[in-house]
């Protein structure tokens, strides 16, 4: 079966997955994004590698973060970016997902960056894209639905490498609401695909998907067995409406028992770090302390996301 | 006709007889990946040039990006002095056809404007493409090589630097 992401030379077309990502693909962009970390030392922060192309950033569920950091990535590769706000323009008028794709088209798109709240979307315009013979314009899926984030698991997994140098000794435990992250599923992929021995994934019963052992992760339900001795742990951020409900009995009673303590945190390896995707609720999945302590690389998570986006999207326009 | 190259080692010492009379306090070095890298940080030493050296990796600002595509090992670039006014001469190993010098110039005007700045191979292979030049040449090849041939200065164990032909 045709890989949906490969061109038919085995490289990357449009980035929707890491999983199903070869580990070849994968420890390219990583180590692509490495000398792109440079150019925000520069007095002009600019490349000209995407130098006119127009990269639409297509959004039809809100991210501040994402998008700003796309859009970043795309202007010091020197494109033209253009920010559509799908949520409260066509789609209201009742324009379809690949109609409102062939009039960007029309438009000379170079690349869509996507994000959507149905999971395969951007599978979706990739799939319309080769059918109707346009296999020049890229697609980057910057989250969709439940399923994934893979930039977002790219630049976790360029933070950890940043720190760790290596993925074959160490412990990475994921904390947190499982079954509704996209940003999970995307590092753990990436974590299994990158070699590294022991993944633990944290969390009530009732936040971790009944088959995550199939992803060959190690289960715990309890929170201190989870941290002990990891090297890495990496926060996910409960949301919003998953906090009152059937799921969870309060955010409080959540923060007692799933919440990052310095306490908690002292269990992990002294020199462990400390991940999260944004935006935090603090005082529900993580304590301040920790958040703002000594552990923590999770600003430094955000000046990464702009080069490895930077590698993705520069890897895509020249193949 | 099999081509006899000289040696590096030799051509390197000529290189510094030609830069020194022009070597002053505001000349600081720039080496190209990869071999350009290597060479620069021996001129360097022989030079006793105080700035500290830098090195650039060309490959985001490759004219043949759009046909050829990202290279899959960029390295990274440093110019740890300020640029601004400084008298930098750019090291390559070979010069050819001058697009590597041009995407060198364009990369190193985004760090600033420089007061001067001078190329400096230990090569020239003839073929060039583009209106540049080095004012320091160490030796130039007798005859074109065809451009299926690939001139490369590689660097042994110990250091010692060696030109070779590859055939592309």
């Amino acid at each position: 079966m045709r890989n949906p992401q490969l061109n038919r030379h085995g490289e990357l077309q449009h980035l929707l997955s890491l999983d199903g990502l070869p580990l070849s693909i994968l420890g390219a962009i990583l180590d692509i994004a490495a000398p792109f970390t440079e150019v925000a030392e520069r007095e002009i922060k600019k490349l000209p590698l995407l130098r006119g192309k127009s990269v639409f950033n297509l959004f039809f569920e809100n991210s501040t973060r994402t998008r700003t950091t796309f859009e970043i990535a795309a202007k010091r590769l020197s494109a033209d970016v253009i920010n559509l706000n799908v949520s409260t323009s066509s789609t209201k008028k009742g324009e379809t997902l690949l109609d409102t794709v062939d009039n960007l088209c029309a438009m000379q798109a170079d690349m869509f960056v996507v994000r959507h709240e149905s999971s395969g979307a951007p599978y979706l315009i990739a799939d319309h894209l080769h059918a109707t013979g346009r296999d020049d314009i890229h697609v980057v899926n910057a989250g969709d639905g439940r399923h994934a984030h893979p930039t977002q698991g790219l630049l976790d997994m360029y933070t950890i490498r940043h720190f760790k140098k290596e993925f074959h000794n160490l412990i990475v435990v994921v904390v947190g609401d499982v079954l509704h992250s996209r940003v999970a599923r995307s590092q753990l992929a990436a974590l299994t695909t990158l070699g590294v021995p022991e993944v633990r994934v944290v969390g009530p019963r009732t936040l971790l998907p009944t088959d995550v052992e199939r992803m060959g992760v190690r289960v715990c339900h309890d929170m201190r067995e989870g941290l002990r001795g990891a090297d890495v742990v990496m926060m996910l951020r409960l949301q919003n409406e998953r906090m009152n409900g059937a799921l969870l009995p309060s955010p409080q009673e959540y923060f007692k028992v799933w919440g990052l303590t310095p306490e908690k945190l002292a269990l992990a390896k002294p020199d462990a770090i400390v991940m999260h995707p944004g935006p935090m609720n603090r005082g529900v999945e993580i304590d301040s302390t920790v958040a703002d302590g000594g552990q923590a690389v999770i600003l430094p998570q955000v000046t990464f996301g702009i080069a490895v986006r930077m590698a993705v999207m520069s890897m895509l326009a020249g193949n | 006709m099999p081509i006899e190259l000289p040696n590096a080692e030799t051509l390197l010492a000529r290189l510094v007889d030609q830069i020194r009379p022009d070597v002053s306090e505001r000349t600081a070095l720039v080496g190209i990946h990869t071999g350009g890298a290597w060479l620069a940080e021996r001129l360097h030493r022989l030079l006793g040039v105080k700035a500290p050296l830098g090195t650039i990796d060309v490959s985001f600002y490759r004219d043949d990006y759009g046909s050829r595509g990202l290279h899959p090992r960029p390295q990274r670039s440093g110019i740890p002095f300020d640029v601004e006014s400084a008298d930098i001469i750019i090291v390559d190993d070979v010069l050819y056809t001058g697009r590597t010098t041009r995407a060198a110039l364009n990369e190193l005007f985004d760090y600033g404007r420089p007061g001067r700045v001078d190329l400096a191979v230990l090569c020239d292979r003839h073929g060039r493409e583009l209106p540049i030049g080095a004012r320091y040449c160490a030796y130039t090849l007798p005859q074109a090589l065809p451009a299926s041939r690939s001139l490369r200065l590689s660097r042994d164990a110990t250091g010692t630097l060696s030109l070779r032909l590859i055939d592309a």
